[in-house]
């Protein structure tokens, strides 16, 4: 048996709305709170980074886990917006959490999927018993080019795990990766915005894929939909995850609590990731949860999840996902927006 | 700032460490050599500073120094923490006219400094009110 | 131990001195206080300068105005406690003669700060503090005795206005005085307005950046009354204190605890009691700190400090005039040269030559020279003869 034995999320507490972006641009905002089916999103102070959204969600996770911090055995941050170019965000998080020294760190990149390439890696070590405890951490603060489709989505966010094979307060009862090669969204090496593909963004990649991973699951796996409480799929805007979940027969109920972008925007690595711990946080024992990832390029990670007796005992431990999501937020205007995202271009 | 600077402080900066004198109960943050008074450090043990406390004092800093410069107006306050001890720090995701003294907060693990497009980035804690089932539970 | 006295005394006009290098300004204060004291030769020589190193990259003060006053050969050192550099460098010339070593040494104290930038300026003098765990999160000067004034107003009341009158107070003084960088008034409505620095503290409730110097002579007793014609000036005592460093480690950031042991210390040399000090120059780094300080030198209540500009007792013509000077606050504030510009002015009082400024009878005056926030104190008692 593995699966998950401790969880945490960790939402800034700024937002930019969807009419303040379309104001600056001179677009139309309901077109777009339409078209994306987003009203606002979450925007990062600019003491906030993946490193120390990861840093406190792998807190919560490790207080939930109850254990020591000493017995992580591998600590992985998957993100696309990880703070160096070169020098790990793992290593930072390991140490700001005790997870230190002997331990197995690295960081991973996928697009959107890095942070459930950090889950499918610690699961599989935890269950082959490599590691005790593997922490897995699915985090950014990603940036849309100003004026750019992505700049009304692009937000940030991070969801820490910590997995084992004891104390689970959801285990893993199968899993199933799917992967092509899909340029459908990119960025080039030094390079400050990502490209993507518009429309080509759809059917050949993310559908696609999602569809590829998903079904393959629910076919090995033996399951159908109606077999669970709770589906999440990875969520760049509003529509994506409704409409797949909906091809693959799964009911709107089902994806809501998931279903975190409309209000928080597209957290990338950390967006199916804080899905599933928005359902972790109000799950009961013996529900089956469905996730699936997917990253741009392009691939996707897909899960089954139970929901134990445990885990009743540790969701209240912890700051929960929604109640970071909709209470205490701090608007900002589209300049401040700007100064922290540090778009403004200044004398060196 | 050189990396080593950066580097060698992290032990308090990231969990906070201290050292409490076995002897007096005294607790000693940043850590010493020697216990004052006794040229002595080996009652000094290893000791972590609780995550919460209240607002002893604060300010709001509206002229920067350099490497500030684009945070101004920013927080920097004492807290004094559930143990007794106070540590001093910026407290940030707050209204600065709404601050009070004796007021809750928790730390939590922020960016403090990036040192120009080109230094390590320096981590560390800063105060966020405390709010229940936001910050705190 | 022998008796000490100050014979002689030196100072230039403080400001932002464009023509004026750091060796230019202290060869004219040392010029004037050797020639005001009437000596013929000098066995020494003491500095205090904070950090002429970080503010036009020059150490070796002590070879290089020797060097530049022309008395060669002359033993010199270079004293450091940040803002009480200066009344380090009076201590400490007075022991060389005290011992008997020396019979004539010259304390001295300069800063040079407008070679810079703001920022540089900023930077230099924030190395007072703790760097890794006060400086390191933010905090500049005027921060860290906000963050003392905002808690003095939370334990015992002192409000914004009192803070005002202090500022108001000592540059009514200034504006007398000749040497001042600020030699001019300001109203309550000008403080209580003037631009923010750090809440509650505003940029008239601060020192400023000056550059400056100011020389004293000192010489035993014997030789005083040989070359010296002017009333002298005998330090009976002196108290030299250190703090915790950094503000959070203190068990008070409303007492100045250096300020407290080296009052007593001082007092105690001297055979003096607060009651005995007809005036005093006290670090007015920002106008919280001298309520501070007169609180904790014994001279006010603790906590009533903020009633004492308030009330005029602490005015010229008050129960115990404090800063008559115009304190840092209207004279400026050239950090290592403070403290020597403190006994400037006690010298001036007590010898009778201080014009409009006067304290009627002044005999026993006291000096308070401060460093960072309080993590050194070093204090004088000054006494005509």
């Amino acid at each position: 048996m593995v699966g998950i034995v401790g969880y945490g999320a960790k939402i800034p507490r700024h937002r930019i709305a969807v009419e303040e972006i379309a104001k600056t641009w001179g677009a139309d905002a309901p077109s777009y709170k339409k078209g994306l089916q987003l009203t606002e999103k979450s925007v990062p102070a600019p003491d906030v980074d993946t490193i120390t959204l990861s840093v406190e969600a792998s807190k919560y996770a490790i207080k939930r886990a109850n254990i020591d911090p000493v017995d992580v055995g591998c600590v992985y941050v998957g993100s696309e917006s990880h703070p160096y170019a070169v020098k790990p965000t793992g290593t930072t998080l390991a140490e700001a959490v005790g997870a230190v020294n002997d331990c197995h760190c690295a960081d991973y990149e996928f697009a959107c999927k890095a942070g459930s390439e950090a889950m499918f890696v610690t699961a599989g070590l935890a269950k082959s018993g490599f590691v005790k405890y593997g922490l897995a951490v699915g985090g950014d603060t990603s940036q849309g080019a100003p004026g750019d489709a992505l700049e009304y989505s692009a937000a940030a966010g991070a969801a820490a795990f910590i997995m084992g094979t004891n104390g689970l307060v959801a285990e893993l009862l199968d899993e199933h990766s799917f992967m092509s090669d899909t340029p459908d969204f990119w960025r080039r090496e030094h390079e400050h915005y990502p490209q993507h593909g518009g429309r080509f963004t759809g059917d050949p990649a993310y559908f696609r894929t999602i569809m590829g991973a998903s079904q393959a699951l629910l076919k090995k796996s033996g399951t159908k939909p109606e077999d669970f409480a709770y589906a999440v799929f990875h969520q760049p805007n509003g529509k994506f995850p409704m409409r797949v979940g909906k091809m693959l027969g799964f009911k709107r109920e089902q994806i809501e609590t998931g279903w975190l972008v409309p209000v928080l925007g597209n957290t990338y690595s950390g967006a199916s990731p804080l899905g599933l711990t928005a359902i972790l946080d109000v799950a009961k024992p013996g529900d089956l949860i469905f996730m699936c990832s997917y990253g741009s390029g392009a691939g996707s990670d897909a899960f089954i999840w139970k929901a134990t007796d445990r885990l009743a005992e540790v969701q209240d431990l912890c700051p929960k996902t929604r109640p970071q999501l909709d209470e205490h937020k701090v608007y900002v205007d589209y300049g401040t927006y700007a100064k922290y995202r540090r778009k403004i271009l200044k004398n060196k | 700032m050189f990396p080593s600077r950066i580097w060698r402080d992290s032990p308090q900066r990231y969990r906070l460490e201290a050292v409490k004198c076995s002897k007096e109960g005294h607790v000693y943050f940043p850590p010493r050599r020697v216990a004052p008074g006794t040229l002595d450090g080996s009652t000094l043990e290893p000791y972590k500073l609780p995550d919460n406390g209240t607002i002893y004092t604060y300010t709001i800093i509206e002229v920067p120094p350099s490497q500030f410069k684009d945070e101004a107006p920013y927080v920097v306050g004492i807290i004094e923490l559930s143990d007794g001890t106070k540590i001093m720090c910026q407290i940030t995701d707050c209204e600065p006219d709404k601050l009070e003294v004796g007021q809750a907060v928790k730390l939590e693990f922020r960016r403090i400094q990036t040192h120009g497009e080109h230094g390590v980035l320096s981590y560390g804690y800063k105060a966020v009110p405390a709010i229940p089932g936001i910050t705190t539970v | 131990m022998r008796d000490v006295a100050i014979i002689g005394i030196g100072m230039n006009k403080w400001g932002e001195l464009w023509n004026d290098s750091l060796r230019d300004m202290y060869v004219d204060a040392a010029v004037d206080a050797i020639k005001d004291s009437g000596v013929d030769h000098i066995d020494g020589m003491y500095v205090g300068s904070m950090t002429p190193g970080l503010f036009v990259g020059q150490e070796h003060l002590g070879s290089l105005l020797a060097d530049y006053l022309g008395i060669r050969n002359l033993p010199c050192t270079r004293v450091e406690s940040a803002c009480a550099s200066g009344g380090l460098a009076i201590k400490s010339a007075y022991l060389e003669i005290a011992s008997g070593h020396s019979d004539i040494v010259i304390a001295g104290g300069v800063e040079k700060m407008t070679d810079c930038s703001g920022d540089q300026a900023t930077y230099a003098l924030a190395t007072a503090a703790d760097q890794e765990y006060e400086v390191f999160h933010g905090a500049t000067f005027p921060g860290l005795y906000a963050m003392m004034a905002r808690r003095h107003m939370h334990d015992y009341g002192t409000t914004r206005e009192q803070l005002a009158h202090v500022a108001v107070k000592n540059h009514k003084n200034g504006a007398k005085n000749p040497k001042a960088q600020y030699p001019f008034e300001v109203t309550m409505e000008g403080v209580m307005t003037s631009v923010m620095v750090a809440d509650p503290l505003r940029i008239l409730d601060c020192s400023p950046i000056t550059d400056g110097a100011a020389c004293a002579v000192l010489a035993d007793m014997e030789t005083a009354k040989k070359f010296c014609k002017k009333p002298l000036v005998k330090i009976t005592g002196f108290g030299h204190a250190t703090d915790r460093i950094a503000m959070h480690t203190r068990d008070s950031i409303t007492r100045l605890d250096a300020t407290a042991v080296a009052g007593e210390r001082a007092f105690k040399m001297a055979g003096r009691k607060p009651e005995d000090i007809q005036l005093a120059e006290v670090h007015d780094c920002f106008t919280i700190a001298e309520i501070m300080v007169i609180e904790d030198l014994g001279f006010f209540e603790k906590g009533k400090g903020g009633t004492a500009a308030e009330s005029g007792e602490t005015h010229i013509g008050g129960r115990i005039p404090i800063n008559t000077s115009g304190g840092l606050k209207s004279k400026g504030h050239p950090v290592g040269a403070t403290g020597v510009a403190q006994a400037y002015e006690m010298v001036t009082q007590l010898r009778g030559d201080a014009g409009d400024r006067q304290v009627q009878g002044a005999k026993v005056g006291l000096t308070h020279n401060m460093g960072g926030s309080g993590g050194s104190t070093v204090v004088h008692i000054m006494e005509v003869v």
